[in-house]
């Protein structure tokens, strides 16, 4: 176990690595932030005093050299344009980010398992196919116009909930959480709810044909002969069955969702890492790209980890040691 | 003589599917004795897995009883509420399945399937219930059952998880013991070990079996009697040696004949000609007609089950009935 653990951080620093490097040289590739960042009227030695000030005058391979020295001891660089420390300005927004895709995740296993387990129970049913019909809804419609149209409906003109910003925050662990106060609650579901529609139509779907699949099983009508209640052989034998491959796309899902969820953040001024990537790539802020991405990386890492680590934990088939060479 | 354990009277389990009824059972009549064991052979689809189904009350939709009845001690099964039905299910009639492979959770440990059988069918506290797992564990020859209990499925060779599931059938002592194909997935040692197994525990317990196979060499070495399907009928059934020995119906004569072991050496191995019929388009009169040597123009009457010989049985008209023909 321990062997397996250390083996998945060192393929984890490696996969960073190759990142960092891939990125910097696509943002560098891009374009000359300088031209972006100084105003056009600056003169000839403004400009050299910037591109020193920033580092720009070194050859790529010397950029990533200083780059990856100072990474080594904590200091991802600093921002061109806050003039902050990248780490920092990323940290700052994270927990926005970070509780608003745990909300719509939430939101979509507590609506979509249950719904997907009805649908999947009874194919044939009229409240199934109703299920499924709606699904597809929430598949295709795109999000930033369910994004609009929750605006227009519970903040225009039902006046319900606010839509923009994230209210009162809390305090927690130094980090300002908005699901800590009631205000900060309100204003987070409607973005939440828009975030999870897709991942509810993933889970319906998911664990539809999970059930409709394990319900074939000569298991489950062993289960079934041997006497059990209906309830047992559902949210045991057969619930039990489907959440390995539910486990596995949502783990996803919520990577992607704290990477991107630009547009949900954007639609609702929502301030979160996703509108901070997307000014930072306008302005070619290599710095921040860089920081972000490799956090990112990192994060999926994480996320990858925790989803083979409930693997074992939900079947006994699994298990994590490595392979013996 | 007293009651059969089990009386299935001209049941009748129809699909009702898109492109029409299938009439997968279709008026099957036979009876069991406490403590004996009823061979059902016949092709794949020939219907004997859902009469298994149909007398466990386990028949999926489309498919539903549609006629006859069931008796089982008296009651007719047929006729029991859903609840009243789940309530005889693993308790008074247990069922085992073809493939050991697949009949355990893969997901669950052996003592949690084994616990919640004991508990669905008996008030008792947990502990008990493991004492009882592990005492029928250790009944159908799984060495330290303590420790197995505590084992998933996959730690468990093909035989040992046959044996958890003939386990898990026996835990409530049941009166009666539906097997679909329980061994042919096993090596031949194993099966036989499993047979020896199940024959022991017939004759000490007084359990009634019905024994669904193809293999009629297994039902030569376990069943008392033999009932014969073909295409949702019984076409042949009486006590087990006579049937192998003298069959009356042509088809058990092909059956018998297409055993490889009964050919000699460097001849072409016997067969049936043919193939089942589609139940969905049974030819008139006899459903095995096309495919019989024996077959006359008279044979596009529907023949009847007829008792030919004293205790036997048989659905045709031109049964085997000259000694010397004998396969």
């Amino acid at each position: 176990m321990t062997v397996y653990l250390v083996r998945r951080i060192l393929q984890a620093l490696l996969v960073v690595l190759a990142m960092s490097l891939i990125v910097f040289i696509g943002v560098y590739a891009i374009g000359d932030p300088v031209e972006i960042l100084i105003s056009p009227d600056a003169d000839q030695i403004e400009r050299e005093r910037a591109v020193q000030a920033l580092g720009l005058d070194l050859p790529l391979w010397q950029q990533y050299a200083v780059f990856l020295t100072k990474a080594l001891q904590g200091d991802l660089g600093r921002s061109f344009v806050y003039n902050e420390p990248a780490l920092k300005l990323i940290l700052q927004r994270m927990p926005a980010t970070l509780e608003l895709a745990f909300g719509a995740t939430i939101i979509a296993l507590i609506i979509g398992l249950p719904l997907g387990l009805y649908a999947g129970l009874r194919p044939e049913g009229r409240f199934s196919r109703v299920i499924m019909a709606g699904s597809i809804l929430g598949f295709s419609l795109p999000t930033f116009w369910v994004g609009l149209m929750l605006i227009m409906v519970f903040a225009v003109y039902l006046g319900w909930l606010p839509s923009t910003g994230r209210g009162d925050t809390g305090t927690l662990l130094g980090l300002q959480w908005s699901f800590l106060t009631w205000d900060g609650i309100r204003h987070m579901t409607m973005p939440a709810i828009n975030l999870a529609l897709f991942k509810i139509s993933l889970v319906i779907r998911l664990t539809r044909a999970g059930v409709r699949e394990t319900m074939l099983m000569d298991y489950v009508k062993f289960a079934r002969a041997k006497g059990l209640s209906p309830a047992r052989v559902t949210f045991v034998h057969v619930f039990k069955n489907i959440l390995i491959p539910v486990v596995t796309v949502v783990g996803l899902e919520l990577g992607s969702t704290i990477a991107f969820s630009v547009v949900t953040e954007s639609v609702f001024a929502w301030p979160g890492m996703g509108k901070l990537i997307i000014d930072s790539i306008n302005v070619l802020d290599r710095p921040v790209i860089v920081a972000y991405l490799m956090m990112i990386v990192l994060m999926f890492i994480a996320i990858n980890l925790i989803v083979d680590l409930t693997y074992s934990m939900l079947d006994p088939r699994v298990r994590l040691e490595s392979k013996g060479t | 003589m007293t009651a059969p354990t089990l009386e299935v009277r001209n049941l009748q389990t129809y699909f009702f599917t898109r492109a029409g009824v299938v009439k997968a059972v279709d008026g099957v009549s036979f009876s069991v004795g406490r403590g004996k064991v009823m061979g059902l052979v016949g092709e794949s689809g020939s219907g004997k897995t859902v009469t298994g189904f149909s007398i466990i009350g386990l028949v999926d939709p489309p498919g539903r009883i549609a006629g006859g009845s069931i008796l089982f001690q008296g009651r007719d099964l047929a006729k029991l509420s859903e609840e009243e039905m789940r309530d005889l299910r693993g308790n008074r009639i247990a069922m085992i399945f073809q493939d050991p492979m697949m009949t355990l959770n893969p997901v669950l440990r052996i003592d949690t399937q084994m616990i919640e059988t004991v508990k669905a069918h008996k008030k008792v506290s947990t502990e008990e219930a493991r004492q009882r797992a592990r005492d029928t564990l250790g009944m159908v020859g799984i060495p330290s059952p303590d420790e197995r209990l505590k084992a998933y499925p996959h730690q468990f060779s093909g035989g040992m998880r046959q044996r958890v599931a003939i386990a898990i059938a026996l835990l409530h002592e049941p009166q009666l013991i539906v097997a679909d194909e329980p061994t042919t997935a096993l090596d031949v040692t194993i099966q036989g070990q499993i047979l020896a197994e199940v024959q022991k525990l017939c004759a000490t317990t007084g359990t009634s079996m019905i024994w669904i196979t193809h293999d009629l060499s297994v039902v030569a070495g376990l069943a008392d009697d033999i009932a014969v399907m073909y295409a949702g009928r019984i076409v042949e059934k009486g006590a087990v040696s006579e049937v192998l020995d003298k069959p009356l119906h042509p088809y058990t004569h092909g059956l018998i004949g297409s055993v490889p072991s009964r050919n000699k050496r460097g001849e072409a191995l016997r067969q049936i000609p043919g193939m089942t019929p589609s139940l969905l388009n049974l030819p008139l009169g006899c459903a095995f007609r096309a495919r019989c040597p024996r077959a006359s123009e008279a044979c596009i009457a529907e023949p009847i089950m007829a008792e030919i010989l004293p205790g036997r049985e048989a659905r045709c008209i031109h049964p085997h009935l000259d000694a010397s023909e004998a396969a």
